[in-house]
């Protein structure tokens, strides 16, 4: 049946940030940002020290048995009824929609449904719960963005990150050719089957090139790697950065008073 | 190198599909690469502007709804379409696999004495390599699906289940009827339409039986519905005397008003048009006072791995599909491998879900795999088969992944490998015991310098991704002095 409507609460005192073990590894930066922009909406961030990763390498390889025994680690970092919120849309559509049917039958199976039915992806989270605005403080840029396949169709959160975009009044957001296809990474697909996802990345790449800017953000730190990675080894002279850094950056004077 | 009706001889025996060598030489061919991105892209704009003007999601939950009543009462429909077609006149065979199917087609022909087949487009028989069995015994076969027929003449397989030649550009299309058939070599699509035209035209006159497929089986009426769109069917199914329609058993549906969502999905979601130009509803032989039509008609409903499928309730799902294609359309695999990449007659993402349950698990070890989860195909499904679930679920099946839920698909657990297993354990230790996470991590950002600058197939396309000075946790750890725990 169709995607159930997304009914948001209403804004907390208090969010869990579940990082991601990408953001931990490879951007802490987009995480701090997320941490940086929530704080200046007055919502204090807890992040347990705890966590790992939420599962999602070995539950798309087929391997539920050690998927749920690490998603099962998680379930217990997050005891207070705060929503947890997560800097890349394929880690939270784990938690949210993999996780119930991972731990179906198991005696955890309610507490990850709870769990699931908290979980936000953090751009989406900042603009329909906080309705966060931003003033821009940087000079004219024109960027675009690559939004993951995750929060398109599995998270359906594919408007947060134009929402967020077109409140800076100096950035200019184009639009790549073919912009609801896939970047080629899907986790252990660009190893498995590297020629066609090299052929997917370098299409994008390509397309992204085509919009003459020479910067584009990403909500997902897979498709990040992914389409840095071949920008840098084809010397495109593009750079990419998490749309969380980016929006950090760009309204950073922008304090609540 | 486009796959050929030879090398499709492995399907159903014991050599495993080839996935990876065709994949080198696809993504190698830039004509081929070429062809399926233009083609593929002027399906996903005619697909979206034909579905303009509908709530498309309440239309795929009613196209989802009727597929699954129908197959909730699938047995007891099969039985109401078998009693009506034969009160119709129709005659109907049960073949429990390809091989059974072929044989009850050639009796049906050696019965007629039949010695020529003109065939409209079918896939169920692309299955069971019919006309290869119809050839080996003597008869003459012919498709008269255009697509069809530029694929029977270059000796290949369909490269996409609605568009048989979409690999082909009007160039190689010329060059090919041209040495085949001596037209003049003109790279102008409608003269060479029109010569294929007139050369059908005659074999149907000649033809002593027309095979066709079906799209919908009504139970209630004992109607076969053909869709098409270049009259091909309608002749397939009415100038020779004997008409057979082969089916898989998951094609019927109750009633005729289950035909109509159905139609509206199917044709808009396949080509985007509202409508094909020819809707074929046959419910009988020629009456004695009627002019035309086949004096006999038969009926061939082909299981080939259907019911075993059905036995399990989330791999049923799979039995939802219309073929329309759409999730090939959109799929950015397809698009850039092409249909033949695959090596079996369904390519694409329904391919790589109902060919691992035909063929098994062992015999597909590609497919599950080849896939970025991107969920383009689910998005797009007229029906609403849960595409990218059903990946995972035989991504699982492959490796036997879940001890709480039993493997049931052929050949599962074949791809469980000892090195794999023992890396998902290490992996699994690591991200279960905090500490060691934490410590791990934190030494891997120390000594960053050492990290690989070659990992493999990432590092063909992509420079190696960059370890942070310092991971998110330490980040954490250290402003938490600002706020309270």
């Amino acid at each position: 049946m169709s995607q159930p409507v997304l009914l948001y609460p209403s804004k907390p005192d208090k969010v869990y940030l579940f990082g991601t073990c990408l953001v931990d590894l490879f951007y802490p930066e987009a995480g701090l940002a997320g941490v940086d922009l929530l704080e200046r909406e007055g919502i204090e961030v807890i992040y347990p020290q705890d966590q790992t990763c939420c599962g999602q390498p070995a539950y798309t390889s087929g391997r539920n048995d050690e998927a749920r025994a690490v998603a099962q680690a998680q379930l217990n970092l997050f005891p207070g009824d705060w929503p947890v919120v997560v800097p890349s849309g394929s880690c939270a559509g784990m938690m949210r929609h993999h996780y119930p049917k991972l731990f179906e039958g198991t005696e955890d199976a309610e507490k990850a449904r709870k769990l699931a039915a908290r979980v936000w992806d953090l751009a989406d989270f900042l603009v329909n719960v906080c309705q966060i605005k931003l003033t821009d403080t940087g000079e004219p840029v024109t960027i675009a963005l690559h939004t993951s396949c995750s929060s398109r169709r599995e998270m359906g959160v594919a408007d947060s990150g134009p929402a967020l975009l077109r409140q800076l009044n100096n950035v200019t957001l184009v639009e790549p050719a073919k912009v609801t296809e896939c970047c080629g990474f899907g986790g252990s697909f660009a190893v498995r089957h590297a020629d066609i996802s090299g052929a997917m990345a370098n299409d994008k790449v390509a397309a992204l090139a085509q919009t003459g800017c020479d910067r584009f953000l990403s909500t997902d730190c897979g498709c990040l790697m992914n389409l840095t990675g071949v920008a840098e080894k084809q010397k495109t002279g593009l750079s990419g950065e998490h749309l969380l850094s980016f929006l950090w950056q760009r309204s950073q004077s922008n304090r609540e008073v | 190198m486009p796959q050929t009706r030879e090398d499709t001889s492995q399907q159903g025996h014991n050599s495993a599909i080839n996935f990876q060598p065709q994949v080198t030489s696809a993504l190698a061919n830039s004509q081929l690469r070429g062809n399926f991105d233009k083609a593929m892209t002027g399906l996903m704009h005619k697909r979206s502007s034909a579905f303009a003007d509908w709530d498309l999601d309440a239309l795929r939950d009613l196209g989802q709804a009727v597929r699954q009543r129908a197959l909730r009462q699938l047995p007891d429909l099969l039985e109401q379409l078998e009693s009506q077609c034969q009160a119709n006149g129709i005659q109907v065979h049960w073949a429990r696999d390809g091989d059974e199917a072929c044989r009850v087609i050639t009796e049906i022909c050696q019965q007629r004495q039949a010695k020529t087949v003109i065939k409209g487009k079918s896939m169920v028989t692309e299955e069971m390599e019919l006309n290869a069995h119809l050839e080996q015994r003597g008869y003459s076969v012919l498709e008269s699906d255009l697509g069809e027929y530029i694929v029977q003449m270059a000796k290949e397989t369909p490269s996409h289940i609605i568009m048989p030649a979409i690999h082909k550009n009007t160039a190689e299309i010329a060059e090919l009827m041209h040495s085949m058939t001596g037209v003049e070599r003109r790279e102008d699509a409608h003269y060479l339409t029109d010569q294929a035209r007139q050369q059908l035209r005659k074999k149907f006159m000649q033809a002593d039986v027309g095979i066709s497929g079906v799209n919908f089986a009504v139970a209630d009426s004992g109607t076969l519905c053909l869709v098409e769109n270049e009259g091909n069917g309608r002749l397939t199914t009415t100038t020779p005397p004997c008409h057979i329609a082969v089916t898989g058993i998951e094609k019927v549906v109750p009633s005729l008003t289950d035909v109509a969502p159905l139609l509206s999905l199917l044709t808009r979601s396949a080509t985007g048009q509202s409508i094909t130009t020819y809707v074929n509803m046959i419910s009988r032989p020629r009456q004695p006072d009627e002019k035309d039509g086949p004096e006999a008609v038969h009926l061939v409903l082909v299981d080939n791995g259907r019911s075993n499928i059905y036995q399990d309730d989330e791999l049923a799902q799979t039995l939802q599909c219309i073929r329309c294609g759409a999730c090939m359309n959109h799929c950015p695999v397809y698009t850039r491998i092409g249909g033949h990449a695959y090596g079996t007659t369904y390519p694409g993402p329904i391919g790589q879900v109902l060919m691992p349950q035909m063929l098994g698990l062992d015999q597909t070890p590609d497919f599950a795999s080849a896939s970025s989860l991107c969920g383009s195909c689910g998005e797009v499904c007229p029906v609403r088969i849960p595409l990218p679930s059903l990946l995972l679920r035989l991504r699982r099946e492959a490796v036997d992944g879940d001890k709480t839920r039993p493997s049931t698909v052929p050949g599962h657990g074949s791809k469980r490998s000892g090195l794999e297993s023992l890396i998902w354990t290490l992996w699994r230790v690591v991200h279960r015991h905090p500490t060691l996470y934490r410590l791990s991590t934190r030494l891997a950002s120390q000594f960053r310098a050492l990290s690989p600058k070659r990992l493999g197939g990432w590092t063909r396309y992509r420079s190696a991704p960059k370890l942070a000075k310092t991971t998110l946790h330490s980040a954490m750890h250290a402003r938490s002095g600002r706020q309270p725990s």
